[in-house]
């Protein structure tokens, strides 16, 4: 592959360079390739469901800060900006608190589609995907 | 996967034998040599063949430098940016409710584009009002509250001065969010440092979280130094 790989550069361009680029593209997929890669900002939520067999859950901030500003749930839902820090519960959610503000079948649909949320992979930890501690502290 | 780290340590093990490979840690350069040793007194004209005599010797030492030091760990390259929920990792795949997720990039198609996060500019998205989102759970009409109060904090390091806008961020919040819990709402009473900030506390609870990250020091440190000393208050930047 080598032989071939180097046969097919321009002259004008160094070989050396090209292949050094191309070894560090492959290096680069190996490393990320084994990595989560969420989106920035996602919470997994594993307070209770692994003990309870259920998958944890997963909140896509980017997709409901399209449709809400970070007020409606922090200031008015009383969300603590602390993933897991809320002690959210299904009973709580039926009862109309923390997700249960909108998740009720009115602002958004109800609780009886367990998989959209609770779709993370087992043994997931309570985060916020790609925070900076995250990614500095490996 | 598997193929492709195949191919990679192919092309490590002929870049090594080659003697060309530069951007290494000394772990990987001390092989390198070894293996130039060898092949020293055969003819030099044919690099290709190298490769097969270095290759029972590399492969060990070369896998665990390449997993510690990729190019660029913090980066994410282009293509693997916003994986749809069903690739990215946390999602179960097998899960029934993953493959109904939203994939990303179907939502952020007409939104404009930054360098970091979730590489949405999403102060950008609700000033041009690509988005509008609710500001009330339940009444879309309600507007926020916003002030137009910029504070000017003068840092200590060599970087430029920090201009906190309070507008881009009322657009979102409400004060109760930030005041007083996480800031006193009094000049001279809030120590920050950037050590807080990596650690989630001050901007960082949302910084590095869900707001763009610290990699983009600029959008903070953004006032020159040698410009006239400001009051606390200055007048409101740039919209």
């Amino acid at each position: 592959m080598t032989r071939k790989f180097l046969g097919g550069v321009p002259a004008s361009r160094s070989p050396m360079r090209l292949l050094r680029l191309v070894f560090l593209v492959f290096l680069a997929v190996i490393v990320w390739g084994s990595e989560a890669m969420a989106e920035y900002g996602d919470i997994v939520i594993n307070n209770y469901s692994d003990k309870a067999g259920m998958r944890p859950a997963i909140f896509p901030h980017w997709f409901h800060r399209i449709r809400f500003r970070c007020k409606v749930c922090h200031a008015d839902l009383g969300f603590k900006f602390k993933a897991g820090g809320n002690d959210i519960n299904m009973l709580k959610i039926i009862d109309g608190q923390f997700c249960g503000g909108c998740h009720n079948g009115e602002v958004a649909w109800s609780v009886e589609n367990c998989d959209i949320c609770h779709s993370g992979k087992p043994n997931t930890p309570t985060q916020v995907h790609g925070n900076t501690i995250q990614k500095l502290v490996k | 996967m598997k193929r492709l780290s195949l191919i990679a340590l192919a092309l490590l093990v002929a870049v090594l034998g080659a003697g060309i490979f530069v951007d290494a840690s000394a772990q990987q350069q001390a092989p390198a040599k070894a293996a130039d040793a060898k092949p020293a007194d055969k003819p030099a004209d044919k690099p290709a063949a190298k490769p097969a005599d270095a290759k029972p010797a590399d492969p060990a030492p070369a896998k665990p430098a390449a997993a510690a030091n990729p190019f660029n760990r913090l980066m994410i390259p282009k293509a693997d940016r916003n994986p749809p929920p069903i690739k990215d990792g946390i999602h179960d795949p097998e899960s029934p409710g993953t493959p109904m997720l939203q994939p990303p990039l179907d939502a952020f198609g007409g939104m404009p584009k930054s360098n970091a996060g979730n590489n949405i500019n999403w102060v950008q998205a609700i000033k041009d009002k690509t988005i509008n989102p609710r500001y009330d759970r339940l009444n879309p009409k309600e507007e926020p509250m916003i002030l137009d109060l910029d504070i000017v904090r003068e840092v200590k390091g060599f970087m430029p001065d920090v201009v906190y806008p309070h507008d881009r961020h009322t657009e979102w919040l409400d004060c109760s969010n930030c005041h007083p819990d996480i800031f006193i709402p009094q000049k001279g009473q809030n120590t920050i440092s950037m050590a807080q900030i990596l650690m989630g506390q001050k901007c960082g609870v949302c910084h590095g979280k869900v707001a763009f990250p610290v990699s983009e020091c600029r959008l903070c440190h953004s006032k020159k130094k040698d410009q006239p000393k400001a009051a606390s208050v200055s007048a409101p930047a740039a919209k």
